[in-house]
């Protein structure tokens, strides 16, 4: 069978000269951004990308168009973020995006804050990307050294001015308030919603906050239309998604491919399956906030939101981690409680607390100093967190940890009964 | 007012304090403005030290307060002068699955000391960091503004070998400075 070709985002991924603004506009850069200032109303834009079925792919997968509608007409000012904090665990597409095409992200961008009418948009950007803010930057002089952006845009009287904005290292700033929080220039706490920012954002004023690769959809959207979009993918799941796989597979990197492909042909025809002498275990396939899956469960699997939510996980950010079958379940789930009780921003006790409960508890595992009641206690502070809190953090937390502890509990229950398992005898299972 | 931290005043370039001027003339806020303008300031010094603050506080019309909220709450603020090479090594779920772990041990001992700890000399520092956006290039470490990538034993030594001499080799995310140049 043939690799599914379809660049719809990534036809310049890869190639040396893709990031000039020369290269962009010889095939086809800008364009979208002229037929849309010239000829349509940011109404119909809107129109359009709700028709397109975009939906954000920062994770929620919310419907574009719609969070734009909320935006109310008579707002004096509204703001536009782009949200390139791309701080999630196996996720690097936005990257790719701004590395090989950062062009058509500001084209994107232009063009969504048109429909929203906002004048000043920024690009936040994880401030670990160092070189790739340096790269931004350039492309977004190049854009307002040819009139498309600044005042009076290509003559047709729409303003916008774009501010590319450095974070400092806090995964949380990629949580939407997180993100308008921090610009504002206190530390990136979320808020509680509603209100939502597209009603009361940055400065209490309407903010729309779109991934990198969301917006870098629109420019495709408006000039080959809702319905040449729709045709890819499935109904509820239109379009193409970009997959950033790691782990030890024969190809790693970031994949377009359209929405709803099976999982089974993903992994045979790009990914090329495990390399030699590894074997495919386990998947987290959305960024590591979501429900790990078995090899099994996911080889029966569709890449698209519905089928990856009735397979009991979700689409996330499309960070795809494929595990082998030499990794430990154990210590894999105590680097990513690390990791959130790390970065917890500390506002919620249920999230504070349990992450750093989690944190410690795996650590007594793997320490060989676990007991049997330790997994019943994981659950129930799992229990305690889900659904508690300001922002989905805590849950983010609880769902790869409860999803380990089900799918792969003879692993956790080995290292509290062997008193074998190297390095890690259990002082429970000696009686001491 | 007199601050006991006032007693070394800060030298900034002309350029850095353009920077700052530019990006209070472009935010909103001067509070907004705080962020980019204590990024001009570490881009240039390497962190934030008491002088600094004084300067964000008389410049922005923040108060101090802001600042330290601003610097404790982001880990990439730095209030204390850095090893002259910080080695950040993502620790993170791919990176891990890739050999992070084995990439760490062999740094541990080719620079005798452990993960978030400096050499004596200064020289470096050795940090373990959570992801970084680049897991499917893993195992990997981010040296100032950039990203070694793909990382074995051999590579980390070559790098060193090199640092050690004050060669910054050349990093897998450098591409574009010479395809710009
Ligand atoms: C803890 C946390 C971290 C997040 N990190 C990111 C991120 O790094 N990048 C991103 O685009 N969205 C991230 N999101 C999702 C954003 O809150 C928001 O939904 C998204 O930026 C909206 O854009 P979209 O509709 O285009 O997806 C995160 C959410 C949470 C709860
Ligand atoms: S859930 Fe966690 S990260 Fe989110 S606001 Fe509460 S404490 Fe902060
Ligand atoms: S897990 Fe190491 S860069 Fe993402």
């Amino acid at each position: 069978m043939s690799r599914e070709e379809c660049k719809i985002l990534s036809a310049r991924f890869g190639r040396p000269d893709g990031h000039r603004l020369k290269v962009y506009e010889a095939e086809g850069g800008y364009q979208a951004l002229r037929q849309v200032l010239g000829e349509r109303q940011p109404d119909e834009v809107i129109e359009a990308v709700k028709e397109s079925g975009l939906r954000g792919r920062g994770g929620a997968g919310f419907p574009t168009g719609v969070k734009w509608g909320f935006v109310p007409k008579d707002a004096d000012q509204v703001y536009f973020f782009v949200n390139a904090d791309e701080s999630e665990p196996g996720t690097f597409k936005d990257r790719y995006l701004m590395d090989y095409d950062p062009h058509q992200m500001i084209e994107g961008t232009i063009i969504s804050s048109y429909a929203v009418r906002a004048n000043l948009a920024f690009i936040y950007i994880r401030g670990e990307f160092g070189w790739l803010i340096d790269r931004v930057q350039k492309a977004v002089d190049e854009a307002y050294a040819a009139g498309y952006l600044g005042k009076d845009i290509l003559g047709r009287g729409y303003d916008l001015d774009m501010i590319v904005h450095k974070g400092a290292g806090a995964y949380i700033c990629g949580e939407e308030t997180g993100l308008i929080n921090s610009v504002t220039g206190t530390k990136g706490q979320p808020s509680i919603k509603p209100p939502f920012p597209a009603v009361s954002g940055f400065l209490g004023k309407p903010t729309i906050v779109n991934n990198v690769e969301t917006v870098a959809a629109v420019p495709w959207i408006m000039i080959h239309g809702a319905e040449a979009y729709r045709a890819h993918g499935t109904e509820k799941s239109a379009g193409t998604k970009l997959w950033s796989v790691s782990g030890p597979v024969k190809n790693q990197g970031v994949f377009e491919v359209p929405l709803g492909i099976p999982f089974a042909d993903f992994y045979r025809d790009h990914l090329g399956g495990m390399r030699d002498g590894e074997e495919f275990k386990a998947c987290i396939v959305g960024g590591s906030s979501v429900p790990v899956l078995t090899a099994d469960e996911m080889m029966g699997c569709n890449l698209d939101y519905e089928s990856l939510q009735e397979a009991g996980t979700m689409l996330g950010s499309g960070g795809m981690i494929m595990i082998p079958k030499s990794a430990d379940m154990v210590e894999l789930i105590k680097v990513l409680m690390h990791f959130y009780w790390d970065e917890s921003c500390g506002q919620c006790t249920p999230c504070r607390e349990g992450t750093g409960w989690l944190h410690r508890l795996i650590g007594k595992l793997l320490k060989g100093e676990g007991v049997p009641d330790d997994l019943d206690l994981l659950d129930k502070v799992c229990e305690g967190m889900g659904g508690l809190t300001i922002c989905p953090l805590a849950d983010a937390a609880v769902m790869p940890m409860q999803s380990f502890l089900q799918r792969f509990r003879a692993e956790f229950e080995a290292r509290i009964h062997e008193t074998a398992t190297p390095g890690s005898p259990s002082r429970w299972a000696r009686g001491e | 007012m007199d601050h006991p931290e006032t007693a070394t005043p800060l030298e900034l370039s002309e350029q850095s304090r353009q920077r700052i001027a530019d990006i209070i003339d472009r935010y909103p806020t001067g509070q907004s403005a705080l962020m980019p303008c204590i990024w001009v300031i570490q881009e240039e010094i390497g962190w934030i030290p008491p002088a600094a603050i004084d300067h964000l506080v008389d410049t922005l019309g923040v108060t101090r307060a802001r600042v330290h909220e601003l610097l404790t709450f982001y880990t990439m603020f730095r209030t204390e002068k850095p090893a002259q090479y910080v080695l950040e090594v993502c620790q993170n779920i791919s990176c891990h699955v890739l050999g992070a772990r084995e990439i760490i041990a062999h740094l541990e001992k080719r620079l005798g000391i452990r993960i978030g700890e400096a050499t004596p000399d200064g020289k470096f520092a050795l940090h373990g960091v959570e992801c970084l956006g680049a897991c499917g290039h893993g195992p990997m470490l981010q040296l100032g503004k950039h990203f070694y990538e793909y990382l074995t034993p051999e590579k980390v030594d070559d790098l060193l070998e090199n640092l050690r001499k004050d060669v910054v080799p050349r990093a897998d995310t450098d591409r574009h400075l010479e395809e710009d140049a």
